[in-house]
Parts: structure tokens; C-alpha cells; sequence
């Protein structure tokens, strides 16, 4: 029996297509990780921010 | 740029593990047409709310209740992807075109509909996140897993799913379920059957096809006419409810009124031309119609409440609940 360790790695190139759709993809994702980051601060802010603006010192 | 293949041999199914899928093709699978409805009841929902709720809040409400859609649409192309790729109307569709595997649909739906039932949750409103998730709940799995091809009146109950984002929208400002906002969820309810029962007419080969028992399929073209003809004639009285109760004016009382008698009118075409192209004309008619009809009822009572139209009076629900003893 063979090691599989010393197994070459088979490769598959993607095609420029797939490459295309993978980097929209992509984007898509970091597009909505970004919205997700805005929306979650300013609802935060709108609706703890006055209470820590004006909270007893 | 290459890609470890963790197969050992290669063949067709190696394929699999690479997403063929564009950004565009996630974006069809939340049914975007359904979702800008739901968008809009549930954008009514709000405005006519007692109540106020930040602008920017409200805009996060609606883009979870957005989501929701779109998680119950990719969940239903999901489980429906056999019967989709047998009728001419879906075959284009993601899954049965093949530009997305099912795993995909069902990861991407899954994620949606928990990740947005979580955020309207955290964000905005617990009873608006309830709401949203039985309405994911009940379009996945009493409409798509269960009704939709067990009875010819899968639609009629599955119409529920689609009337409840007027209500989501309503509890995200008040918190809460009224008579009002269960007037909006029964004009989507009841409009429901015959705006599907006149597309259904038209593709019912395909459904025969596919083994979906709608209407037409499993009780003939001459009764489901009957009943569109039924529905129709308590949808538009319903349609008037919002003029009772206080929460429409006259704008509204026009438009729902000659609209829903334009409704009735083609209602009544589809009962009666039942023979050729005149038929499929007449249900077509209907079936474009009633969208229209929904859209602009719903819009009248949004630019009534943006713009401060007068109301009618209405009825005093309390004292009509008080007065029956009740």
C-alpha cells in the first residue's frame, strides 16, 4: 500500500467562469458582512446611545 | 489559480464540490418578485400602525421580513426542485438548471431564515420575530412540505404564508396583533385563491404534469372557475373592511370600490368563457389584474396615512365588544 501522504495532490483549475463567479461571490459576501457591521452599530447607537450619553457619572 | 480536488479519481462528480453558482443566481433563489410584495404589505403594515418606530429601524425591520421571503423561497425551491424542473414556469429556475446545487439552496435558506428571524429579534421586535418565523415555518412546512401536493387546497391555506407580512410589519412598530392588522392579513389570505386558481387555469397541463393537485387538476377547469367566482365575491367585501374599521378614507373607499368591481367583473369573465384562447385570455386577465388590484389598494392606504388624508370614522371596536357583552 501506497502512503497517502506522499500522495501527489491532484489540482483542478478552474475555469475563467468559475473564477468570475466565485469572485462575485466573493464580493457578495463581503458586501453583506459590511452592511451587517453598519446596521448592528447604528441600531445600536440609536437605541442605547442617548442612555450612555446622559447616564449618571 | 487551482484548488486541491479531494478526490482521488476524477469524474462527473467531482464537479459537485465546486459551486457553479453566481452571486446573481442567490439572488433568484429568494423568489425577488414574492419578495418585493411581501416588502411592500409589510411597508403598509407599519406606516398604518399606531405608533412611530425610527426610520432606520424600520428600514432594518423590513429588510429581516425581506430576508424571511427570501429564506422561505429558496427553502421551497429547495424541497420543490423534482417538480420544478418539470413545469415550463420553473424549469429555469436554480436548482433544475442547474446552476446551484440543492445543498446550496438549502444551506443559503437555512442561514436566511435563521438569520433573519434572529435580527428582527435582537433589532427590532420579539413578537415581529415570532411572527416572521412561523410565517417561514408555515410556507416551508405546512405549504411546501405538506399541503402543496396532498390537497387541491394547498394554496387556499398556504395563502396564509403570504398574508403575514402585513401583520410582521404592524408588530414591529405596535409589538402586538390587532383587528386591524388582522383585516390586512385577510384581504392577502382571501386574494390568494383566485389570483393562483387564474394562473393555475392557464398551467394546468404543467401541474398535471408535476403531480401537484391544484385545483383545476384534481376537481376540473368548470369548478375551480366556480370557485374563483366564490372567493372573489368575499375577497372584494373584505376588501372594504378597512373603511369600517376606521383606518381608511376616501381614496380608498374609491379605489377598492370600482377596483373591486373591476375584480368582480373579470371574476365573472373566467366563470363564464370556459372555451379557446378566450378562456386562458380571460384568466391571464385576471391573474394580472389581481396583482394589480392588491398593489394599488395597499398603496392607497400607504399614501392616505403618509400624506394625513381624513379617515372615515370607523367603528368603536371596544364599544362594540362592550355592547355584546363580551
Amino acid at each position: 500500500m501506497s502512503d497517502p501522504n506522499n500522495e501527489e495532490l491532484e489540482l483542478v483549475e478552474l475555469t475563467p467562469a468559475q473564477q468570475k463567479r466565485r469572485r462575485n461571490r466573493n464580493i457578495a459576501i463581503a458586501v453583506t458582512l459590511g452592511v451587517l457591521v453598519v446596521i448592528f452599530y447604528a441600531v445600536t447607537m440609536l437605541k442605547i446611545g442617548a442612555n450612555i450619553v446622559n447616564r449618571a457619572m | 489559480m487551482s484548488t486541491i480536488n479531494q478526490a482521488t479519481n476524477t469524474n462527473a462528480s467531482d464537479k459537485a464540490e465546486f459551486s457553479d453558482a453566481d452571486a446573481l443566481d442567490f439572488w433568484q433563489l429568494m423568489k425577488p418578485r414574492v419578495m418585493s410584495l411581501v416588502v411592500f404589505t409589510a411597508l403598509v403594515g407599519m406606516v398604518i400602525a399606531p405608533g412611530t418606530i425610527h426610520p432606520f429601524v424600520g428600514a432594518v425591520a423590513l429588510l429581516c421580513i425581506a430576508l424571511g421571503g427570501g429564506a422561505s423561497g429558496a427553502l421551497n425551491m429547495w424541497y420543490d426542485a423534482d417538480i420544478d424542473a418539470i413545469m415550463t414556469r420553473t424549469k429555469n429556475r436554480p436548482i433544475p438548471a442547474g446552476r446551484i446545487s440543492a445543498g446550496e439552496a438549502l444551506g443559503f435558506g437555512s442561514i436566511l431564515a435563521f438569520g433573519s428571524v434572529s435580527m428582527l429579534g435582537v433589532l427590532v421586535s420579539w413578537p415581529a420575530a415570532a411572527l416572521l418565523a412561523f410565517t417561514i415555518f408555515f410556507y416551508v412546512v405546512i405549504y411546501t412540505m405538506w399541503l402543496k401536493r396532498t390537497t387541491p387546497q394547498n394554496i387556499v391555506i398556504g395563502g396564509a404564508a403570504g398574508a403575514f407580512p402585513p401583520m410582521i410589519g404592524w408588530a414591529a412598530v405596535t409589538g402586538t396583533v390587532t383587528i386591524e392588522s388582522i383585516v390586512l392579513f385577510l384581504i392577502v389570505f382571501m386574494w390568494t385563491p383566485p389570483h393562483f386558481w387564474a394562473l393555475a387555469l392557464v398551467k394546468s397541463e404543467d401541474y398535471r404534469k408535476a403531480g401537484v393537485p391544484m385545483l383545476p387538476v384534481s376537481a376540473g377547469h368548470d369548478e375551480t372557475r366556480k370557485q374563483i367566482l366564490l372567493y372573489s365575491l368575499i375577497f372584494v367585501p373584505i376588501c372594504l373592511l378597512p373603511l369600517l374599521l376606521g383606518f381608511a378614507g376616501y381614496a380608498y373607499a374609491a379605489i377598492a370600490g370600482a377596483g373591486g368591481i373591476a375584480f368582480l367583473w373579470l371574476a365573472l369573465n373566467v366563470y363564464r368563457i370556459r372555451e379557446g384562447e378566450a378562456a386562458d385570455r380571460a384568466s391571464w386577465r385576471l391573474f394580472g389584474y389581481s396583482i394589480f388590484y392588491l398593489f394599488a389598494i395597499f398603496a392607497t392606504l400607504l399614501v392616505e396615512h403618509l400624506v394625513a388624508l381624513p379617515l372615515f370614522t370607523g367603528v368603536d371596536m371596544t364599544a362594540l365588544i362592550n355592547g355584546a357583552g363580551l
